[in-house]
């Protein structure tokens, strides 16, 4: 007990920080900041699992992200039957020629030696293929992008519940994973960062300007909860009972019978609204939890200590029999893995898939920042760091605010510096996060709770 | 006549715009590649120290053009410049003493150099979003064309017109100018050898009494210098937007590595690799196709070969199979 005091420390901090948003702002507040900071806490394991087990720098985390996200939308939007008759076969012939393609380079790859004229070959192959594949689906691509482009214009998903998407998510992820691990996973700490980095901005292409997959730019708005809506919520009379019980105290103070029922319709109003983020808190929560178990347990296993081996080093580890090739790669496909569950989480969180909103900064970058700043190699400082940044990235605006206002107190409030500071609050987060970053690298580069391995 | 008109036209849209934005990716990439040479990190602040320097250089046109300095036709900008690079090389000065020099002294791996420069890229970035605000800026001023499409039209008689701004031609004559004095500062001069020296091996320039604080006080110098004019050539044919810049940092990676990264003059032609790629792929042939070919044969569609959506995802793709193939480099050969 006594040697995790500072974890349950920073833990109740982290939780008392939030309450107090909840009794000082909202509660509605406090529970999506929670509800963020379970999804952060998801993708910051992930890149843990890369960054603290095994050293694998990954900047490619937006690109994950969006895997998930599109995983929510082909899992759970209903097919768009029109669009499937008017270019589906299209479509499926250019996944098979897309296979064909993929085939033929590995005949090539395992067939001859390694010289030019492979070289050669390949490329040939690649650009043809392009060629004809762009000639293949093009009518099919037009075709389905015309079908009611206002609401459709793409061939929609399976129609499932949403919550498979988690799983297909992770799936996804993992194989795009698999295919940069085994390309890119050769290459020096720094090259793997840009070349995964760039990388995922060709994901992110991808998802943007394919609208007969994606809808592109237009989004996908509307999509399928695992928790009940508000508005039925609010309907149902066990819930308004149950409102009515927590808030009796309250409500007996108001005599006339009227203005109880409006006071009563109000709470229920939020009320609904705080219980529907509950239910995704309970979600998320289970899916943090089930996954700190998996992480922790692999952590302090043989295949764990393996891992910490050939982070350490590579050549000792090699030396000593370890498949440093197969176990990077493995390592790489499961952190991208999990990063993609937490991709599908946040889609089905907001109930939209915006591609538009996948930024490097906000994606890749601020979660780097979270591993960092909480203690990478610790999943318990990987966890807090998640929410430690994201209750600053929300809160910051507000405490900016604040700060501009203590500052500039003495100025006149038309002031042209106290209204270009305000305007330029929003601003002050990547400031904090900066800061926070450079002074934690500097004064603790371990992060707030440092790796700590004991041999059981 | 068609053969002319065929010319023409892939000049007007693919070889000047090219020439241009390759010229902006080289001087950002030779800042990359100098940084990676002689520091050893790379430096994801790339795009927002750029912004930074231009930045500094608006808010100098903007009070020159206040107070009615102007150089008539060519663009105030040009005088903003070396001001703005006084503050820019400042700034570095600074951002090293406070944040880089400790991790160098204590000889941190580059991994770690490389985390640090994301925090100075979130601060840079801060700081230019407070300071001049997220929005698109444009502070250029005087001639904007050098020639114009429909004058060339009616001076030549071709159906094709080629327009040539003005920005184009300043940016490639000042990046020439630029690059050659940088390469024959490291090339020539006795500093500028022993900057090679120490990025090629640093123990034994240490040895030979190199001193590594002037090593690198001068670097962060040029680098400066670099981002600020880089920047503001970008601002200048383009818009000034952080954003923008943010994301121009991925092309400058992908030319610096393309062209072998830690060498300058990889560097300088990774850049119009880059440019030339990007626009070549991305371009539509179809009126090309139609002076050339005979009429029976003209092509239906665009004849593009990848929508320009994809213009970014070309660089990296080349810059990939750059990584797998030759990781050194397309010109690969001695370091700096």
């Amino acid at each position: 007990m006594r040697k995790n005091l500072n974890v349950i420390a920073a833990y109740s901090i982290m939780m008392g920080l939030i309450i107090l948003v909840g009794i000082f702002q909202s509660w509605n507040i406090a529970l999506s900041i929670f509800n963020l900071c379970l999804i952060s806490a998801v993708m910051t394991m992930g890149a843990n699992i890369q960054w603290g087990y095994a050293g694998l720098i990954n900047f490619g985390i937006m690109g994950y992200t969006a895997l998930g996200g599109l995983a929510a939308v082909l899992i759970s939007v209903n097919p768009v039957q029109e669009a499937w008759s008017a270019g589906g076969s299209n479509i499926l012939f250019s996944l098979f020629l897309i296979i064909g393609m993929v085939l033929a380079v590995k005949y090539v790859l395992k067939k001859y030696e390694k010289t030019k004229k492979r070289t050669y070959i390949i490329a040939t192959i690649i650009i043809l293929g392009i060629i004809i594949i762009r000639f293949v689906s093009e009518p099919g691509i037009e075709a389905i992008e015309e079908v009611d482009p206002a609401k459709t214009g793409f061939l929609g998903g399976l129609g499932l519940p949403i919550i498979f998407s988690w799983i297909v998510g992770a799936l996804f992820a993992g194989g795009l994973a698999f295919v940069i691990g085994k390309v890119a996973l050769g290459l020096r700490a720094d090259y793997l960062a840009i070349a995964t980095l760039l990388i995922s901005e060709i994901v992110i292409a991808i998802i943007k300007h394919e609208d007969w997959l994606t809808r592109g730019v237009k989004n996908v708005i509307g999509l399928k909860r695992p928790a009940p809506y508000e508005v039925n919520l609010q309907q149902t009379d066990w819930f308004i009972n149950l409102v009515e019980r927590f808030n009796s105290s309250k409500l007996s103070l108001i005599s006339d019978y009227s203005e109880r029922q409006t006071a009563l319709n109000q709470l229920v109003i939020e009320g609904s609204s705080v219980f529907v983020k509950l239910c995704y808190s309970g979600l998320f929560l289970f899916v943090v939890i089930i996954l700190l178990i998996l992480t922790q347990k692999a952590l302090y296993s043989p295949w764990g200590r393996m891992m910490r081996a050939i982070r350490d080093n590579e050549e000792a580890a090699n030396a000593m029999g370890k498949n440093v090739v197969k176990q990077h790669l493995l390592i790489f496909v499961l952190g991208s893995a999990i990063v993609g569950i937490a991709g599908a989480m946040l889609v089905t969180q907001d109930g939209l898939f915006t591609p538009g909103s996948y930024r490097p900064m906000r994606y890749t970058f601020l979660i780097w920042v979270m591993v960092i700043v909480g203690g990478s190699g610790n999943n318990f400082g990987a966890i807090l760091g998640g929410f430690v940044v994201w209750f600053l990235w929300i809160e910051s605006a507000p405490i900016g605010l604040y700060l501009v206002n203590l500052t500039t107190a003495g100025l006149d409030d038309t002031h042209f510096l106290k209204v270009h500071l305000i305007e330029s609050v929003p601003y002050f987060r990547f400031l904090m996060m900066g800061a926070g970053l450079l002074l934690i690298m500097r004064y603790r580069p371990k992060g707030i709770l440092p790796e700590k391995i004991e041999i059981k | 006549m068609d053969f002319v008109n065929a010319i023409i036209l892939l000049l007007n849209y693919i070889f000047v715009p090219a020439l241009a934005y390759g010229s902006q990716l080289a001087l950002g990439a030779i800042f990359v590649t100098l940084i990676y040479g002689i520091l050893r990190f790379a430096n994801f602040a790339t795009g927002d120290m750029m912004s930074f320097g231009t930045m500094f250089t608006i808010l100098f046109t903007w009070y020159l053009q206040s107070v009615g300095i102007g150089l008539g036709f060519l663009p105030t900008a040009l005088i903003a410049i070396p001001f703005a690079i006084i503050f820019m090389v400042g700034y570095m000065l600074l951002i090293d003493k406070f944040v880089f020099k400790y991790y160098r002294v204590s000889k941190s791996p580059p991994v770690q150099l490389a985390m640090v420069s994301i925090g100075v890229m979130f601060v840079t970035q801060a700081v230019v979003r407070i300071i001049i605000g997220p929005s698109d800026r444009r502070f250029f001023d005087g001639e904007k064309f050098l020639i114009k499409a429909g004058e060339f039209k009616e001076m030549t008689g071709l159906n094709e017109g080629l327009a040539i701004k003005s920005t184009q031609v300043i940016t490639v004559i000042v990046t020439l100018v630029l690059v050659s004095t940088l390469f024959w500062f490291l090339n020539k001069t006795k500093t500028g050898k022993s900057m090679r020296a120490y990025s090629d091996n640093e123990d034994l320039a240490l040895l030979s009494g190199i001193d590594p604080k002037k090593i690198v006080m001068i670097t962060w110098i040029i680098a400066g210098i670099l981002a600020t004019i880089g920047g503001a050539l970008y601002g200048l044919d383009k818009s000034f937007k952080p954003f923008t810049y943010f994301n121009n940092m991925l092309p400058i990676f992908a030319a610096a590595i393309v062209g072998g990264i830690g060498n300058p003059f990889g560097a300088f032609l990774g850049g119009y690799v880059i440019a030339f790629s990007e626009i070549l792929l991305t371009y539509a042939y179809r009126k090309f196709f139609m002076y050339v070919l005979p009429e029976s044969m003209e092509p239906g569609g665009l004849v593009q070969l990848l929508s320009t959506d994809y213009k970014f995802a070309v660089s990296f793709s080349i810059l990939v199979i750059v990584l797998l193939y030759r990781p050194s480099g397309i010109f690969k050969g001695k370091v700096l």
